[in-house]
């Protein structure tokens, strides 16, 4: 599209990556999945209501599907490919501790709102190590789900709350 | 020869049929590396749009397409006229136009397609096309559908299907009734429709990618439409965002195709949530009436039922859901004489086909519904009543059938009945613990409990004389299993059960999975609970062949008798020990065998509604225990415990997985789900309007018990466990709220202001 079309600079796990001749109105959810090459936020609703598009920028938990990319140039954006724990020294991503429960658990079906809730996941057990059990409801009742009925995401969570007090890093 | 030693088992055998093996698709899916079919991307794609009916039934007066035309970043704009094949396509019986038809038959049908450089481009254009409709009176009452004038030349009934079974003029000494009805849920899978079709270099053919249920019946309709030979037409199944009987129809398939072929470029499309809720079929709206006759000591007599289910302006599957519905809508219960009608429609509404429980869970609201109003009549303990006339193997079903497999229902009753209740918190200082959250004024004193209990079934696999078949591949090469199968993965773990069936077939971990694509025959579809038993018969099969193809060339090989050699934990051995090789070393020299799997033959219904239509049943019951404020009309369901019958576990986890997940659509249909149509038209096509449970709306599922009696005729005994968490967990709060309320409640999802109101 040629008009209303600029570039710019987004800062997304810890990269740099110029956004070239884009469309002003393009979400930073569109933007991440259809010209950065991230398609790990997903698509379910683009409407702010399901959870699914979820990323932390600047550390809070937000649904890129509602941010004009354009205007997240300042921002440090985290997606769910920048939630892997990274080893320097084989450059090899590993499961965080919230992702590998999620697999152990059977938290995961079609896994479509599986990203967006390992974002969400890992911000709660940020902002609580402990949380209880109605603030993890509470937390992730912005992430919907259809495939699982939330129970096996409960007992995810419970093992990465486990993991993480037994000296997990993320 | 190789000197390899023997391929370490124990993974195999840690996670074979029985354990809780992992999901292959696990580790991708949380590293958001996963591919569904909405994060395709080709070089150079373009991206279509679809324009869609604003009005339920209306002539298309006149389609202006010059200003779209004139948008730069158009590419290309196609109707009806433009397609160059068959001009209607369907599930079961094709009575659909590619594009409206000159008539538009709900809201929401497509007009035309757009292909264009940019997403908004597409939009854009679609915004500039100048359609003239000339509005008519919708057709919106199914019950009117039946005598009125037909909308479409195929008439308005899809199917009326008469069940007469037994003593017609048999009366019982006690007798209930009651009209039900059930709005219209929609499956709300996560992943919106989606795919991307790349046109053969030559113009001659396409390759298509999309999340499906069933990539043969896609080919078919598709290639039909394109005018192509299926040859020319491959679909390849992309990573699918659940299903639940959404994906079971053909949606955005044939445009993108068209637009492909037309522009001689790769063109994607993503739904948005507002078109997915008007771009596929939903679980069918019911009316039901019911009369049940019993004898004064509480054995069913007979059950007289009127079922009408609005299918909607197009077919897709209704015929299949009304069939089940009739069938299964007295229960899992001995019913000596049955007088049904059931009843399939055209209106102009959305058009409806399968969603998880296909028909037997709106026939389940009614039957169940019934059962509470009989106990009350009887003066009897509901779940007594249940219990007395539960169904078992040997007994006849309402077709005439007599049932050959295993049917637990009195074990799966007893198994729930007999599980404790949870403790009583609605006098707790927990606010969360009240209907409504800490954010409402819910009044402890007000707030009543209410425990219900329900019990439902339906079949497992196509029926009523459909040819039901899988077909998959085994090879083995240097050790190497792979495994083709164009089983459609949509998230259920069909991926995790086939290596399942190679650990424990082979004792081997080196698995691969090839692509689900239509390279190979057609597995059917990802329904009726079907695939653990279809494609893991044909999984199975296919592995076994190939143990009998690689045994054979080694007896000749070594000059032993076949009966000699074993296939044991990834080795093959003669019992003399003259022949010892590693899986590896005996396939040097690869095998390769192709197997289609069909499940016993079932039967049309004859026109009494009798016959041999089903292979398999199964039943699950739900307890419900449901806080109800009496002054706000809120609800709490405080837990969800149910038993089922499983055949056999083949994967604890995904078993768990599926119970719990079925059981949350149960709830959802019960207390929140429907689809609001007024005149025809969709009022809630967002998440914002179309509420489905949240991680707060939903109760802990307690498993009370999984009745395991292996089934014959299924590969290692079990059933499909898919469909029935869906089926009795909607009854089981309503008659948990009818309990706490007092209210007769004839209607799901009940509303705040079915309890205030009255």
């Amino acid at each position: 599209m040629e008009s209303n079309s600029l570039t710019y600079e987004l800062t997304i796990n810890s990269a740099t990556h110029v956004v070239t001749d884009a469309w002003i109105g393009e979400s930073l959810l569109y933007v991440l999945r259809e010209r950065l090459g991230l398609p790990g936020a997903k698509n379910a609703c683009e409407q702010g209501e399901c959870g699914s598009c979820s990323v932390l920028m600047d550390g809070d938990l937000v649904c890129s599907c509602l941010v004009l990319a354009a205007s997240a140039s300042d921002a440090m954006i985290t997606t769910v490919e920048g939630i892997a724990t990274h080893d320097p020294l084989t450059d090899e991503r590993g499961l965080s501790s919230v992702q590998q429960a999620f697999v152990d658990e059977g938290a995961v079906q079609c896994g479509f709102c599986t990203p967006g809730l390992i974002v969400a996941v890992h911000d709660l057990l940020e902002q609580s190590p402990r949380p209880s059990e109605l603030e993890i409801r509470e937390a992730i009742s912005g992430n919907l789900c259809r495939c699982t009925g939330y129970g096996r995401i409960f007992a995810a969570v419970d093992a990465a709350i486990e993991a993480r007090s037994q000296g997990a890093s993320t | 020869m190789s000197t390899a030693t023997a391929t370490p088992t124990s993974t195999a055998r840690d996670h074979a049929i029985g354990t809780s093996a992992p999901r292959p698709d696990g580790i991708p899916k949380v590293k958001g590396e996963f591919v569904f079919s909405s994060d395709l991307w080709a070089e150079g794609m373009l991206w279509a749009h679809i324009v869609r009916s604003p009005h339920p039934s209306a002539r298309i007066v006149s389609v202006d397409l010059s200003a779209a035309y004139k948008i730069e970043g158009v590419r290309a704009i196609i109707s009806q006229d433009d397609v160059p094949g068959k001009k209607i396509f369907g599930l079961e019986h094709p009575d659909q136009p590619v594009f409206a038809d000159g008539v538009v038959r709900f809201f929401g049908e497509a007009i035309c397609a757009i292909a264009a450089d940019h997403p908004e481009t597409a939009r854009r254009a679609g915004e500039a096309i100048v359609v003239v409709y000339d509005v008519l009176e919708p057709l919106v009452d199914p019950e009117l559908a039946i005598t009125a004038d037909p909308i479409h030349p195929d008439g308005n009934v899809f199917r009326h299907l008469v069940i007469r079974h037994g003593d017609q003029s048999a009366v019982g000494e006690v007798q209930v009734e009651g009209t039900y009805e059930v709005g219209m849920q929609d499956q709300a899978f996560m992943g919106p429709e989606s795919g991307l079709a790349i046109p053969d270099a030559d113009g001659q053919g396409v390759e298509l990618y999309v999340s499906t249920q069933w990539l043969h019946s896609d080919l078919w309709q598709t290639a039909a439409c394109l005018g192509l030979p299926d040859e020319k037409v491959r679909l390849t199944l992309s990573g699918v965002g659940g299903a639940f009987g959404g994906r079971e129809d053909v949606s955005m398939h044939i445009y993108l195709s068209l637009l492909a072929l037309r522009t001689g470029r790769p063109v994607k499309i993503v739904y948005s949530r507002l078109e997915s809720f008007l771009g596929h079929v939903h679980r069918h709206p019911a009316r039901m009436w019911f009369r049940h006759h019993a004898t004064r000591d509480g054995r069913i007599v007979k059950v007289e039922a009127r079922i009408v289910l609005d299918g909607g302006a197009y077919a897709s599957t209704s015929s299949a859901v009304v069939t089940n519905a009739a069938c299964f809508a007295t229960g899992p219960y001995k019913v000596p004489s049955a007088t049904i009608d059931g009843w399939a429609v055209r209106t102009n509404n959305p058009s409806c086909g399968a969603m998880r429980g296909f028909g037997a869970v709106q026939t389940c609201f009614g039957h169940e519904s019934q059962m509470d109003k009989l106990a009350d009549a009887l003066g009897m303990d509901p779940i007594e009543l249940r219990r007395i006339n539960a169904m078992a193997s040997g007994d006849t079903l309402i077709t005439g059938q007599v049932v050959t497999g295993a049917l637990p229902t009195r074990e799966v009753i007893d198994a729930l009945a007999n599980h404790p209740l949870p403790t009583d918190t609605r006098t707790t200082d927990d606010m969360m613990a009240r209907p409504g959250g800490a954010g409402r004024t819910a009044d402890a004193a007000h707030v009543r409990r209410g425990v219900g209990f329900a019990v439902g079934w339906k079949n497992l696999m196509f029926a009523d004389g459909f040819d039901d078949y899988s077909t998959a591949a085994c090879s083995i090469d240097r050790g190497v299993v792979s495994i083709k199968c164009a089983c459609a993965e949509v998230g259920q773990g069909f991926v995790t059960l086939v290596q399942q069936i190679v650990r424990t077939e082979f004792g081997i971990d080196d698995i691969i999975i090839e692509p689900a694509d239509t390279t190979i025959g057609s597995a059917g579809s990802t329904s009726a609970s079907r695939q653990t038993w279809m494609s893991g018969g044909a999984v199975k099969g296919a592995c076994e062949a190939a143990r009998t193809t690689l045994l054979k060339r080694l007896a000749i090989a070594h000059n032993v008798n076949i009966e000699a050699l074993e296939l044991v934990d990834g080795r093959v051995r003669s019992l003399d020990g003259s022949v010892d090789l590693s899986l590896a070393e005996a396939t040097e020299t690869p095998v390769r065998e192709l197997l289609e799997f069909h499940h016993a033959p079932t039967f049309p219904l004859d026109e009494h509604g009798q016959g041999n239509a089903h292979v398999s049943f199964a039943v699950a019951a739900h307890r419900a225990v449901v806080d109800v404020d009496i002054d706000l009309g809120l609800l709490r369901v405080v837990e969800m415990a149910t038993a089922q019958d499983v055949g056999r576990v083949l994967n604890p986890l995904q078993v768990l997985g599926q119970l719990e997940g079925g059981t949350a659509q149960g709830v959802g249909l019960a207390v929140m789900e429907e689809i609001i149509l007024h005149g025809g038209k969709v009022r809630n096509a967002s998440f914002t309007d179309y509420l489905i449970p949240t991680a707060l709306d939903m109760p802990n599922v307690v498993i009370a018990g999984l009745i395991e009696q292996p089934e014959p005729g299924a590969p290692y005994g079990a059933k499909g466990v898919g469909e029935p968490p869906t089926i009795s967990s909607t009854p089981a709060i309503s008659s948990a709220v009818r309990v706490a309320t007092g209210l007769g409640l004839p209607r799901v999802p009940i509303r705040p202001q079915d309890i205030v109101g009255c």
